[in-house]
């Protein structure tokens, strides 16, 4: 039998699960539809779907995200990603899934606690309680395969969950997840998260027409086989969430009226590296980067480039530097414990004014540290990391669709100031995905070819205008221009510098050009206010977060504001100006940073987030920091929390 | 009447490089160090092949030889310690039209750069590798290298080296894809310039290992070899180095080796009582990176807009 009746929440009693039957397949049947067909109309929601590794609960994720950006919802999507390629099955470690936030508006980051839960199993449920990824009254669809396992203990264990589960406050709904596919496949655990996408679809009310299409577009290469299974287990989770699911919604989608694209955020860098015409990306295999390159090979040479995969770290920048000195820049891409290798050849880039692009994908340091989480930990790394001065740029993209404007902006800094220009995103960016609008092409984006024209002899290879430091490469093939690039102090000609004089005006030259650059920039757009208590000031993948904390706090009538920096070196110009009308400027970040008031940390010896050190050291305003390391993006509501406190102080410090 | 071959051009050249005319800064090695009689080798093959000194890069790392791109008039990449080989592979990956020389010590390529030495030889683009191997750290002042030989005192073993020294060309004939290996010495210099010359000629990467000393920590490592012809081995084959009457008769002790035979050039390698030189092993089919990285030069800028468009599409809302 089956029993689609939702027990509510009683006071004072533990809701029961709601149960379908005996976990037995049921069939399609041709009784009328329940009446609660009528979806309840909500303006955001967040999904997160977990598996075991394997099962494919990532790929559900990614499709559904993709079809709810289709739908012209907004959505913001992150993986949930375990360290293993294939961990014990039924882990909490092994949890591998997809978080997605839904919005009738655009949405900018993956939110506080998820309204909907499916769990493969029980175990992998828990990894998303231990990060606080759940709330009172969330609905979690469990597989109650488990029930009926043929081992005791497994039976006990989900039994137990199930009952802990609800005395959280959870709304348990089991469903005959691996018994309805059994229906379609002899192996159900391969066809669970196709069976789960169509009962979302069903939930959520989505125009199956679009859905059916993303099947069989996604499976189509595979096999015409492989299409009727999975279109067949669509349909069942679909019609079975038709028949049984009472809780289903509708968030009113917005077609958009310009195309749009959806991707991640490596996705967006390695388009960006083709729309900028560099043809050169060389990298190691490093986790959270390597998914850029993954892309970037599969199309690279339909524009006639190619990706290097490099030795080590260390020869991949030399292998870009080499192919930047002889031709067109080129880029390589990294994360933390890469760009600590590459940090040599990045002060040789700058020494000699190489032009090259160096992509940082950050993850949790220090060390091997969180390989596939998030982290805002390289920023001091990307800007002082080098022996001696090596002045360079170092820019941030916030967004998804900026990891893709960046590229072609970072070539073209890379040249006009010639050196390496720093570009620093992270896991959040990296896997996160978003709808934007799709980028017009322009043919000025593309890098000019290789100038081989004759070059004056007269004019030496670093002929530094001494007011801007700026000067024009030579390239091999240039008959006149003919010079030896050196790592030595040298001067104009490129000879090795003997007198200390010279040292003296080279280090003036390149670091004049940042003092340049800094000086064709705007002061940043302050979010809020332009006056007020506190100013919020962010950079990278924090921005949504932030802003909407920021708004949050804002309808609660607190005087707040943020700003949020993608230029970091040089730094954005007028921000002690804009400082000074706040009462209060505090960074928020993703790194690491002592929280005032824990033992032995004074006022004085409090170690400051990133950001916030640099701010300090710039501005000379006392700015402050919120900052944690989690490893995953900080939900809104944390930030707000944190705000929040902040604020309290500030009424009682004065 | 006479008559003129196809390729024969009556045209006066319109220009010509003289030997001076690949002269860089003034050489600021030892006198006596073994780095001259390379840099000769390298302006002669440059003169004698007419190289477009715009056309022509040396690279090298660091240390007393890599500071050769110096002394030479063509561009030059003195680059970082160990690591010329990733930077010429960069170089050469999109530019076929160049030649690429890479000047590197015993330290450089066999101690901080090892890793990229036996990838290189792996990647085989078409590169002339020279490595100029003194057995000493002469720059930094006399520190044991991967080469010193077993017991050689120096300031950092002061007792005498604990380590059997390393041998590059064993080494290499280890890589697969090896495709050019080679082994010369400074105090014959027309071997050493007909080494490099054949160096130059193939296609891929050849690797050339240069016995040369330092007047100052390695003066007498080579000596026996130097003052008793009959301990250096030379190596004859027509497939081999090309050589004069001159060279032959100077050394007496040859072994007619068929550069094809990998194994035998192992074997050889691998002799401790002679010091061989000639060619060991050349292998004209193996492949080449550089082919591959090469490809897709020529796109315009609207077949490359079209493909972006066309990866854009699958992006699509």
């Amino acid at each position: 039998m089956i029993s689609a009746v939702v027990i509510g929440r009683k006071k004072g009693t533990i809701p029961q699960p709601i149960r379908y039957g005996n976990m037995s397949a049921t069939a399609i049947d041709s009784r009328p539809l329940p009446d609660a067909r009528t979806p309840k109309v909500v303006d955001q929601h967040i999904i997160e779907i977990v598996s075991d590794s394997g099962e494919g609960a990532q790929t559900c994720g990614q499709m559904f995200g993709a079809i709810c950006a289709r739908s012209g919802h907004g959505v913001w999507t992150v993986e949930i990603i375990p360290a293993e390629i294939e961990p014990p099955s039924r882990s909490r470690e092994g949890a591998s899934g997809n978080r997605i936030r839904l919005g009738s508006k655009a949405v900018t980051n993956a939110g506080d606690h998820a309204d909907l839960v499916v769990a493969f199993n029980e175990q992998v449920l828990y990894s998303r309680i231990d990060v606080d990824a759940l709330r009172s009254g969330t609905l979690v669809f469990l597989d109650g395969t488990w029930a009926e396992h043929p081992m005791e203990e497994i039976r006990r264990s989900y039994a137990e969950a199930v009952r802990d589960f609800q005395t959280r406050g959870y709304v348990v709904i089991e469903v005959p997840i691996e018994q309805q596919c059994r229906k379609h496949t002899d192996e159900p655990r391969r066809g669970k998260n196709i069976w789960v996408l169509g009962m979302l679809c069903a939930i959520y009310d989505l125009e199956m027409d679009r859905v059916r299409g993303e099947v069989t577009r996604r499976f189509s290469k595979r096999s015409a086989a492989l299409v009727e299974k999975n279109l067949a287990l669509l349909e069942d989770g679909y019609q079975w969430a038709l028949r049984n699911v009472e809780h289903r919604f509708h968030i009113p989608g917005r077609p958009a009226t310009t195309p749009m694209v959806v991707m991640n955020g490596n996705q967006a860098l390695g388009l960006g590296i083709m729309a900028a015409g560099m043809e050169v990306c060389s990298m190691y295999p490093i986790t959270p980067a390597t998914s850029a390159s993954h892309f970037l090979a599969s199309v690279f040479d339909r524009v006639g480039g190619f990706v290097h995969q490099a030795e080590d770290e260390i020869a991949a920048i030399g292998f870009a530097i080499g192919a930047s000195y002889a031709g067109k820049t080129a880029a390589t891409i990294t994360s933390g414990p890469g760009l600590a290798l590459k940090t040599e050849f990045l002060g040789l880039a700058v020494m000699a004014e190489v032009p090259l692009v160096v992509i940082v994908v950050q993850r949790g340091g220090p060390s091997t540290g969180l390989p596939t989480k998030i982290e805002q930990g390289d920023l001091l790394a990307a800007l002082y990391g080098s022996p001696g001065d090596s002045p360079k740029i170092v820019i941030a993209p916030a967004t998804i669709e900026e990891c893709f404007h960046f590229m072609i902006t970072a070539r073209k800094l890379a040249e006009e100031f010639r050196g390496p220009v720093i570009v620093l995103t992270d896991a959040n960016l990296a896997t996160g995905q978003q709808p934007f609008p799709r980028p017009q092409l322009r043919e000025s984006w593309l890098a000019a070819p290789p100038d081989q024209s004759e070059w004056d002899p007269n004019t030496p290879p670093f002929a530094w205008d001494l007011e801007t430091g700026l000067s024009r490469r030579p390239i091999p093939g240039q008959r006149g221009g003919e010079y030896v690039l050196t790592g030595l102090a040298h001067d104009e000609a490129s000879h090795v510098a003997y007198e200390s004089r010279i040292n003296q005006r080279a280090m003036e030259m390149r670091s004049r050009k940042l003092s340049v650059f800094r000086s064709s920039l705007k002061p940043p757009k302050v979010h809020g206010d332009a006056e007020g208590d506190l100013l919020v000031v962010g950079w990278g993948s924090t921005l949504g977060a932030i802003e909407e904390a920021v708004d949050r706090l804002r309808t609660e009538g607190h005087r707040v504001s943020c700003l949020h920096l993608r230029f970091l070196s040089p730094l954005e110009p007028g921000l002690k100006e804009i400082f000074a009308r706040f009462r209060k400027v505090i960074t928020v970040e993703i790194n690491y940073s002592d929280e005032p008031g824990v033992p032995c940390v004074t006022p004085e010896s409090r170690r400051y987030a990133q950001l916030a050190q640099v701010l300090r050291a710039y501005t000379l305003v006392d700015v402050d920091c919120w900052s944690r390391v989690p490893g995953s993006p900080i939900p809104p509501g944390m930030i707000q929390d944190a705000l929040r406190r902040r604020l309290g102080s500030l009424g009682t410090e004065e | 009447m006479f008559e003129l071959n196809d390729d024969w051009d009556l045209e006066p050249k319109s220009r010509v490089c003289l030997l001076e005319d690949y002269a860089g800064s003034e050489v600021r090695w030892c006198p006596g160090c073994g780095d001259h009689a390379v840099l000769s080798a390298v302006q002669r093959l440059a003169r004698d092949k007419q190289l477009a000194p715009e056309k022509t890069v040396v690279v090298s790392g660091i240390g007393c030889s890599s500071r050769f791109p110096h002394y030479m008039s063509t561009y030059g990449f003195h680059g970082l310690h160990g690591r010329a080989l990733p930077v010429a592979c960069g170089i050469r990956s999109r530019r076929p039209d160049l030649d690429i020389f890479v000047v590197t010590g015993d330290g450089d390529c066999c101690a901080i750069g090892t890793a990229h030495w036996i990838h290189a030889i792996r990647y085989n683009m078409d590169l002339t590798i020279l490595l100029l191997d003194n057995n000493i750290y002469g720059l930094t002042k006399n520190q044991t290298s991967p080469t010193t030989p077993f017991g050689w005192r120096s300031q950092t073993h002061p007792r005498g080296s604990f380590f059997a020294s390393l041998n590059p060309i064993a080494v290499t004939l280890g890589i697969q894809n090896a495709s050019f290996v080679a082994q010369t010495i400074d105090w014959c210099p027309p071997h050493l310039y007909a080494t490099i010359r054949a160096a130059h000629e193939h296609k891929g990467a050849s690797f050339v290992r240069i016995f040369q000393r330092c007047p100052h920590f390695t003066e007498d490592v080579f000596a026996q070899a130097r003052e008793d012809p009959g301990r250096v081995l030379l190596m004859t084959h027509a497939q081999g180095i090309p050589l004069d009457a001159a060279v032959l008769k100077m050394f007496p002790n040859r072994a007619g080796h068929d550069p094809s035979n990998l194994a035998e050039a192992r074997e050889l390698a691998c002799r401790e009582d002679v010091c061989t030189i000639g060619l060991f092993y050349r292998n004209p089919g193996g492949s080449r990176y550089d082919e591959v990285t090469a490809q897709g030069l020529g796109k315009t800028p609207g077949e490359k807009l079209a493909a972006i468009e066309m990866a854009l599409d699958g992006f699509m809302v």
